[in-house]
């Protein structure tokens, strides 16, 4: 298991390794100054001296994230399920989803102050908006369409609509359900640091933006790099989760 | 117990009418074994979809136990010709499925399964997800899922089709050996000749699309029939009759 582990994870790490070192080198040799781009040992000294205000950051960036991110899945799930039962209501409400996704965000969170202020909800709701579309789309196929000779068994034998739902369309629906929940935890993250841009006391899209209009290019750095590592953070244990809930298809997946 | 009503099945396209079935009237005695046998492609899966209610025939009827049930489902048990077992079940919750569906407590559904399970070599394999069994041990589960439910007809399609030859032929005489046992009404369709002769009481040829029935063949072969039976110079003599019946009405 370790074996395999390391032999998977081993080429990807490699790479992410050599292109700091190439980074390092870069910086050094050609003695590129720190506020145009910042060595990467020089952005890990500066995490490190400068932590707890990172920490402080990142936890407010992260409890948005989570609340935007649980509220969005939520809302996907129960608008999936609604919509796949009530076809005219489906009808009706479809396009008005997909024209909630064209909606730019930047327009729109603006305006999410100007109704809520500048508390934890409006960001909570940019969030939410972003990560429940793929949530529901994933959804809806997984539903929508089971193997159709399942169908047919359980249609033949007499199962009731209701029976069809659960004991077919609703486990039927989970691999997909969490393909979406991939999406939605990158979108979360993305969306927490874009609503604190345009308006927090704390937060990595705040420190970012501070950091940027003085030149800490430095610390620019250091909050991508604590956002991308929650990113990834976040999407393993998604993908631990599914692994282990839908243990009947983790063998045919291949990454 | 089953009888089809001289059931006609087309399908109306924009230019033209297909015919699938003409005129098939058959009946299915309780506790009989009688097998459908036709040229691939001749509608039997249409003719399955047609007593599950699935379809409803463009005219005839069909009736079980002296009700009518043409479009109604939920009255035959059903073994298909691939497992259909759900992948996200075990092999002992897909095998009480059928009861589940029928109503029947789940904590009683699963005790009935695992008395039966080591019955069907799949003992020690009540956890285990379809996808680690062979194809002959899904079909197993499948027909386990068929036979504990609680309609009394069993239909099964082409349920060794898509097994290889060896595994065919094991799954074939072990079928014989439950039903000889405990005598369900069944209603087999398959491609087979040999398949059909070995296991049931009553065999009807269909011809080529649209489908008729070209006769009605009882089966005389003595039970417990195997391996055996099928080397009888009698059992060789009416697969040939019904080879030729079968060559001959190619279109």
């Amino acid at each position: 298991m370790t074996n395999k582990l390391l032999r998977r994870s081993g080429p990807p790490l490699l790479a992410v390794v050599l292109l700091l070192v190439i980074w390092e080198l870069y910086v050094k040799v050609y003695q590129v100054q720190a506020w145009l781009l910042p060595a990467p040992t020089a952005i890990i000294r500066e995490a490190l001296s400068n932590w707890p205000r990172v920490q402080m950051h990142t936890l407010a960036t992260l409890e948005i994230a989570l609340l935007g991110f649980f509220l969005g899945t939520a809302v996907g799930l129960v608008l999936a399920i609604v919509l796949h039962s009530l076809a005219p209501l489906r009808q009706a409400l479809y396009p008005l989803l997909i024209l909630s996704q064209n909606i730019p965000i930047i327009a729109l969170a603006p305006l999410l102050v100007v109704w809520f202020g500048f508390g934890v909800l409006p960001k909570v709701l940019i969030i939410a908006l972003m990560c429940f579309f793929p949530i529901l789309i994933a959804a809806l196929q997984g539903l929508d369409y089971p193997d159709g000779a399942m169908l047919d068994y359980m249609r033949m034998i007499g199962a009731k609509p209701a029976q069809i739902f659960l004991k077919l369309e609703l486990p039927n629906s989970l691999p997909h359900v969490f393909s979406g929940l991939k999406v939605a935890a990158t979108y979360s993250m993305m969306g927490a640091v874009i609503s604190e841009w345009l308006g927090a006391q704390q937060g990595l899209g705040v420190y970012m933006r501070l950091a940027a209009s003085s030149f800490r290019t430095d610390r620019v750095f250091v909050s991508i790099f604590v956002i991308v590592a929650l990113s990834l953070l976040f999407f393993a244990s998604i993908v631990y989760l599914e692994r282990n809930l839908i243990r009947w298809n983790s063998r045919r997946e291949g990454n | 117990m089953l009888e089809l009503k001289r059931v006609n099945m087309h399908y109306k396209t924009k230019e033209q009418c297909i015919g699938v079935l003409q005129d098939i009237s058959l009946q299915v005695e309780r506790g009989e074994f009688v097998a459908i046998i036709g040229p691939s492609g001749c509608g039997k899966s249409t003719l399955f979809k047609l007593i599950g209610g699935l379809l409803t025939p463009t005219a005839g009827e069909v009736w079980l136990d002296g009700e009518e049930i043409t479009g109604k489902t939920g009255h035959i048990s059903y073994v298909p010709q691939h497992s259909t077992l759900f992948p996200w079940r075990t092999v002992e919750s897909n095998a009480a499925l059928a009861l589940e569906i029928a109503g029947v407590p789940k904590k009683k559904a699963l005790a009935e399964v695992r008395s039966w399970l080591p019955r069907l070599g799949l003992g020690g394999y009540e956890l285990a997800y379809p996808d680690a069994l062979s194809g002959g041990m899904q079909q197993r589960v499948s027909f386990l899922r068929a036979l504990l439910s609680p309609q009394e007809l069993m239909c099964l399609d082409e349920p060794f089709g898509a097994l290889d030859a060896l595994t065919r032929s094991e799954m074939q005489q072990w079928l014989l050996d439950i039903w000889e046992e405990h005598r369900r009404t069944v209603l087999l369709v398959t491609h087979s000749i040999e398949e059909a002769l070995l296991m049931a009481d009553r065999v009807y040829v269909l011809s080529p699309r649209p489908a008729r029935v070209l006769a009605e063949v009882p089966v005389p072969f003595a039970r417990p029939r195997t391996a055996a039976t099928i080397a009888l110079p009698e059992f060789v003599a009416l697969r040939q009759e019904i080879h030729s019946m079968l060559a001959s009405n190619k279109e």
